[in-house]
């Protein structure tokens, strides 16, 4: 390998759980390289070891739990395992530099962002005051924040999702490192946002000739992003090779997987049109929050508002939006778990909107809800069993009865029946999201809704949790209310799609429509923000022009 | 879209949230706090066996013996054997410390689940608790004993009421913040009752705080009654207890000063224990103290 403008180095690497040279092998003989003006993207799933590899980097790694124990870093040519804290301090900012998933967690709230961009400067130059201001203002107009002059003396809180990662990317860029490591800079903005994001680095990175090592689990950001790619799983390296090679042709059995598990952003064929009966059914339903400030002034926020939406037996309507928009608001409301402030909600063809808690409790079983996040949606202390006989035992079914029913629910979600007596810290986050379905069809349901059901889970587990839901509707007639800011995930499984924007439906049809011709400009952005909507990842090529090309 | 299973990483079987009692050895210094503690209880439960002679007997000419073979700590100002005394105040004063404990713990669980649910019972019961700790807790002690007559149960009740407020704050502060998890949601969906919720689901969130909070109450109550007694406004005087053997004893501090000295050993002892097993329990039962120690 030709050695001039390898920016990073990576070889043989092995990282230990622990000192002993017995400890688990957390990183296995991974090898690979970044070179200047280059973009690798490391992928893989949670736990592949994409993150701890960029730590080792960085010499950030937790001392004494997590231990590199074999192999070199190198960095410009010079070794990394093994340097003096005090160098890994000096080449941290001035030649190599990190920016984090959670931008909000990587800032200090209470020190305005420009004196935080300062502390680097101040640390590693010698410059005075005033130059150093002048290089910060020109960084940040650099990585495009409009009215810098406010912004520098703006605290964290006061700036947008977007713009604190742009904070981090000026902070991490001021001293021109050699190294940019981005780990999941984009995934937890929303996707307007990430495609400016992604636009600025690769824009830097021309410009500076950084070289960027970037970690996703997104292959849709990869196809944005990469110039090559590296797979991970479980701590060693799958494969690597240019960005094109391996969206075309993964020569592993993994990557194939990884890659077919991408839900197609091409809504699947149309199912016939429904005529069965509407099981649910809104009216104008709203949603105000008041907040009353410390002088007795009121101000008011519509998290929703005036939205209508029919969902018939046995099909699904997808709600998507980013973030705020107020999909979740209108979930919690269908549910009663949260009280509407206007509007009505039929279900069954009963309005349920304005029932008070215990005339509500009946038609509580019709309607269920899976949460988001399977680690938090389960309590810990009660066994799986209990846990899916809880709804049926609260209407009046015999404990044994419910237990044998929790029983067959398992089943029927595909996990093993004797999950029964354990207890949720026993299975995996896709495990436990079956656990949830099982619990929501234990009440036999007219309508379930799925709150974001499958965004905390990997690619893979997330198709295998999406098909379940596939099959479950297939089986028993179950009408589905999809949440989800995944326009992917949504053009998979919904028949139906409303796109909502600042509390308020835009625009609302069935999925094809939605999803190929959109007719609002909002829904159309949407689209276009859509990471990798060139590529169809699941047949290994660019999505058919007449497609991408779409307006 | 069929697509291979891949297997997920297996997660190993193990069962948490029963941290056992092996927290009471856990340093050398904790396994002496728990053996004095058994110690001392071993010794009030036992005391009827255990006491040479009866703690009320006056015996007018053996006032003020030093120690003796007959009279292992001598007697007080009344002939009474004070080993005697110290072992029966013993009972005494670990009943109330244990009382004032269990009855704080439960009323203010209930207080306090109660008013982490419901706003508007909130606004009223909080208030009248933050009222509550205003007041000196010694001061409303003796008011209350004062006012309802001095008997056990009255010093149980008037050293209680001032650390309610501090147990039904605690608990409202993590019903609070249970309240919120998304499996408590699952539960209101699912059709639980309110008290199913709060039972099942709520409360077991608490048991690992209240069980610090109590030991914290169970040696604040202990000295309280040891106070009231020794300030004359607790129990009768005959009665032996821990403070109204010093409380005599102070009179004769100048001739006899292990009166006072070998009550109040004990009564350091019973206290010191008591809050050292407190801290080894919020040890084992916090995690995140575990991994603050892990992480040096």
């Amino acid at each position: 390998m030709n050695s001039s403008g390898v920016a990073l180095d990576i070889s043989d690497l092995v990282v230990r759980l622990g000192k002993s040279p017995q400890g688990e092998r957390v990183i296995d003989a991974v090898s690979l390289h970044v070179r200047e003006r280059e973009t690798l993207c490391l992928v893989g799933e949670s736990g592949s070891g994409k993150s701890v590899t960029a730590l080792t980097v960085m010499g950030l790694l937790q001392k004494g739990s997590l231990v590199p124990s074999g192999g070199s870093v190198k960095l410009v040519g010079e070794q990394l395992l093994g340097a003096s804290d005090r160098r890994l301090r000096q080449l941290r900012a001035t030649t190599m530099a990190m920016i984090f998933q959670e931008p909000m967690t990587a800032l200090n709230p209470v020190v305005p962002v420009g004196r935080q961009i300062d502390e680097v400067l101040r640390a590693h130059t010698g410059l005075d005051a005033r130059t150093r201001r002048k290089r910060i203002l020109a960084m940040m107009e650099q990585v495009r924040l409009p009215e810098v002059e406010r912004i520098f003396a703006s605290y964290p809180h006061r700036l947008s999702g977007g713009q604190r990662q742009r904070i981090m990317i000026a902070m991490a860029l001021v001293l021109e490192p050699k190294l940019l490591i981005a780990d999941e800079p984009t995934t937890a903005l929303d996707v307007t946002t990430q495609k400016q994001i992604l636009t600025l680095i690769r824009d830097l990175q021309r410009d500076h000739g950084t070289a960027v090592l970037f970690i996703t689990h997104d292959m849709g950001v990869v196809a944005e992003i990469a110039d090559r790619v590296a797979v991970m799983r479980q701590g060693r390296l799958v494969e690597s090779g240019a960005l094109d090679n391996i969206l075309r042709a993964p020569s592993m059995e993994y990557t194939r997987n990884l890659l077919s598990a991408v839900p197609s952003l091409v809504p699947r064929t149309a199912r016939a049109d429904s005529a069965e009966a509407i099981v649910l059914e809104t009216s104008e339903l709203g949603k105000v929050y008041r907040e009353r400030s410390f002088f007795g002034g009121l101000r008011e926020v519509a998290a929703a508002q005036d939205v209508t939406i029919t969902l018939r037996k046995g099909r699904t309507l997808g709600i998507v939006g980013e973030s705020g928009s107020g999909k979740s608001t209108v979930a919690r409301c269908i549910v009663r778990l949260i009280d509407p402030s206007s509007g009505g909600i039929r279900l069954a063809g009963r309005e349920i909107s304005e029932l008070p808690r215990r005339l509500l409790q009946p038609h509580r079983k019709r309607i269920q809800i899976i949460f988001q996040d399977p680690y938090r949606s389960l309590n810990p202390r009660i066994t799986v069993g209990e846990t899916i006989a809880e709804g049926p035992v609260n209407f009046g079914i015999p404990k044994q009865a419910a237990l044998a029913k929790a029983r067959e629910l398992l089943e029927l979600v595909d996990l093993p029946t004797d999950a029964i007596s354990r207890y949720p810290h026993q299975f995996s986050g896709g495990q436990r999201q079956r656990i949830a379905i099982a619990r929501a069809l234990a009440l036999d349901p007219d309508v379930l809704v799925a709150d974001e059901a499958v965004s905390a889970l990997d690619v893979s587990v997330q198709a295998q949790v999406l098909e379940l839901l596939d099959e479950i509707q297939t089986r028993l007639g179950i009408a589905l209310l999809f949440i989800t800011h995944d326009l992917r995930v949504a053009a998979q499984i919904c028949d139906d799609v409303a796109v909502m924007q600042r509390g308020r439906i835009v625009e609302q049809g069935p999925a094809a429509q939605v999803l190929t011709n959109p007719q609002q400009a909002y829904t159309r952005q949407l689209l276009e923000a859509a990471p990798g909507r060139e590529w169809d990842f699941a047949n290994f090529r660019p999505v058919a022009r007449t497609i991408a090309a779409m307006p | 879209m069929a697509i291979e299973i891949l297997p997920e990483p297996s997660i190993p079987v193990t069962t948490p949230f029963r941290p056992g009692l092996g927290f009471l050895t856990a340093t050398p210094i904790i396994a002496t706090a728990s053996i004095c503690l058994a110690l001392v209880i071993l010794s009030a439960i036992l005391a009827p066996w255990l006491a040479p002679h009866d703690p009320l007997l006056l015996a007018p000419a053996q006032r003020l013996k030093p120690a003796s073979a007959l009279f292992l700590l001598g007697t007080d100002g009344y002939g009474r054997d004070v080993l005697s005394r110290i072992l029966y105040g013993g009972r005494i004063s670990l009943l109330i410390g244990l009382g004032a404990a269990i009855f704080s713990v439960g009323v203010g669980l209930v207080i306090g689940l109660v008013s982490g649910f419901f706003k508007w019972v909130d606004a009223v019961v909080m208030r009248i608790m933050d009222g509550l700790m205003a007041i000196p807790s010694i001061l409303l002690a003796i008011a209350v004993v004062s006012l309802s007559g001095a008997s056990l149960m009255t010093v149980l009740v008037a050293i209680t009421i001032p650390e309610i407020p501090r147990v039904a704050r605690l608990v409202r502060s993590v019903v609070l913040s249970a309240r919120e998890e998304p499996y408590v949601e699952a539960a209101i969906s699912v059709g639980s009752s309110l008290p199913k919720i709060m039972w099942r689901h709520l409360m077991p969130n608490t048991i690992a705080p209240l069980i610090v909070q109590g030991t914290y109450v169970c040696a604040s109550a202990i000295l309280t009654e040891a106070i009231l007694s020794f300030l004359g406004a607790g129990i009768s005087p005959e009665t032996p207890t821990w403070g109204n053997i010093m409380a005599e004893g102070r009179a004769y501090f100048q001739i006899k000063p292990s009166l006072i000295f070998w009550p109040g050993l004990l009564l350091s002892i019973a206290i010191l224990s008591v809050n050292l097993i407190g801290d080894a329990a919020r040890d084992a039962l916090d995690p995140r103290m575990k991994q603050r120690e892990g992480g040096k």
